[in-house]
C-alpha cells in the first residue's frame, strides 16, 4: 500500500509541473488575432513586400529561401554534420577492428 | 463563463504544455534509452507546437499572397519558418543518439540505463 | 518481408509518392510545401523500398556513390547560387538584385532563385534521410 503511494509521487510532481506551466501560458495573450504581440512590423513587412521583393507568392518560401537564406544554409550544414557524426560513430569502428584483424 | 473561454482561447498552448510534460515524464521515469529518445522527441514536438501556435490567427488563411480579395487575415509566417529549422535539428539529434545507442548495445548487450550504470560500477570496482 | 501483396503494392505506390514529392518541391514557392517537405517524401519512399525489398536491393538502386553525389551536389548547388549573388550584386545569396528573373508572380517560373534553392534543399534532405537510414539498418544487420 505504502509502496504504491511512493511510486505515484513522480506523477504528482508532473501534475504540479503541468499546473504551473498551464498557469503561466494562461497569462499569454489569448485571442489568436493580428493584434497579438508576435504579429509585429516584421511580419507586416514580409506579408506586404515579399511578392514584389522576391517574386514568390508563398511567403514562407520567400522568407526561407530569400530573407533567411543563411539560416537555411546552416540548416543544410546541420544535416551534413549529422551524416558525418553518424558515420564517424557507426563506420569508423568497423574499420579499426578490421585493421586489427589484418595485423593478427 | 470567462474561465472556460480563457481555456478555449489558450487551448493550443495548453496542449503544448501537456505534450511537454508527457515527454518529460517519459524521459525521467523510463530507463530504456530508446524510450528516452522518444521522450526527447515528444518534448521537441511540444515546443514546435507552442511556437507555431504563437503565430496562429483564428480564421486566418495560409500566407500565400495570390492576390485574391479576401477579408481573412494571413497567419504569421515567421514562427513556421523558424520551426522548419528546429525540425531538422531534432531529426539530426535523434539519429545521432540512435547511433550512440547502437554502439552502447554492442558494448554492454543492453539498452537499459540502470543495468548499464550497474555494469559500469562493477567494472570500476573490479579494477 | 517476402509477402507478394506488400511487394506489389509498394512497387505500384513508390512512383506516385516520388512524383508527389517532386511536385511539392517544384511548387514550393507558389503553394504550401517546399524543399524540406518534398525531400522528406522522396526520402521516405526510399525508406519504404528498403523496408520491403531489403538493404541489398536498395543499395543497388541507391548506392553510396549516388548518395554521396546527391548530398554534396545539393549543398554545392545552394552555395554556388549564393556565390552568383556575390559576383552580381556584392552580397551572398542575393535574389532579385543579382539579376535572377522575377517572373510572373504565381506562375511556376517565378521567384528568381527560390525554386532552384528548393531543388537543392530537396535533393539534400532526401539523400540525407536515406543515407542515415541505411547506416542505421546496415549496423543492425551486420
Amino acid at each position: 500500500m505504502r509502496k504504491s503511494v511512493i511510486r505515484k509521487l513522480p506523477l504528482l510532481f508532473f501534475v504540479l509541473l503541468f499546473l504551473l506551466l498551464a498557469y503561466n501560458v494562461m497569462q499569454m495573450p489569448g485571442h489568436a488575432s493580428t493584434a497579438a504581440p508576435a504579429y509585429n512590423d516584421a511580419t507586416a513587412h514580409y506579408l506586404e513586400e515579399a511578392v514584389s521583393e522576391t517574386g514568390a507568392i508563398n511567403v514562407i518560401a520567400a522568407i526561407l529561401a530569400d530573407y533567411r537564406a543563411f539560416d537555411t544554409l546552416g540548416e543544410t550544414i546541420v544535416l551534413f554534420t549529422s551524416i558525418v557524426a553518424v558515420a564517424s560513430i557507426l563506420k569508423v569502428t568497423d574499420k579499426k577492428t578490421r585493421a586489427v584483424d589484418d595485423h593478427e | 463563463m470567462s474561465f472556460l473561454e480563457a481555456l478555449l482561447e489558450h487551448i493550443n498552448y495548453l496542449g503544448a504544455v501537456a505534450i511537454f510534460v508527457i515527454g518529460l515524464h517519459t524521459v525521467v521515469t523510463h530507463s530504456n534509452l530508446i524510450k528516452r529518445i522518444m521522450g526527447i522527441n515528444i518534448m521537441g514536438m511540444a515546443i514546435f507546437l507552442f511556437f507555431v501556435a504563437t503565430g496562429n490567427v483564428t480564421g486566418g488563411r495560409p500566407p500565400i499572397v495570390d492576390g485574391s480579395e479576401n477579408a481573412e487575415p494571413f497567419i504569421n509566417p515567421l514562427p513556421s519558418v523558424l520551426i522548419l529549422t528546429g525540425i531538422v535539428v531534432v531529426v539530426s539529434i535523434t539519429v545521432y543518439s540512435l547511433s550512440l545507442v547502437i554502439r552502447i548495445y554492442e558494448t554492454y548487450g543492453t539498452i537499459d540505463q540502470d543495468e548499464i550504470s550497474r555494469m559500469v560500477k562493477e567494472e570500476e570496482e573490479a579494477q | 518481408m517476402n509477402d507478394i501483396i506488400i511487394k506489389t503494392i509498394v512497387r505500384l505506390l513508390i512512383p506516385f509518392i516520388q512524383l508527389y514529392g517532386i511536385f511539392i518541391i517544384l511548387h514550393g514557392h507558389i503553394s504550401p510545401g517546399g524543399g524540406f517537405a518534398g525531400g522528406a517524401l522522396i526520402g521516405t519512399s526510399l525508406v519504404l523500398y528498403t523496408l520491403v525489398f531489403g538493404i541489398e536491393s536498395s543499395k543497388r538502386k541507391f548506392s553510396e556513390r549516388v548518395s554521396e553525389f546527391a548530398e554534396s551536389g545539393g549543398i554545392i548547388l545552394y552555395i554556388s547560387l549564393g556565390l552568383i549573388g556575390v559576383f552580381m550584386a556584392g552580397s551572398f545569396l542575393t535574389n532579385i538584385d543579382a539579376g535572377f528573373p522575377s517572373g510572373n508572380a504565381g506562375s511556376i517560373f517565378s521567384g528568381g532563385m527560390i525554386p532552384l534553392l528548393m531543388i537543392g534543399i530537396g535533393v539534400k534532405v532526401a539523400s540525407t534521410i536515406i543515407t542515415l537510414f541505411h547506416s542505421l539498418i546496415e549496423e543492425e544487420s551486420a
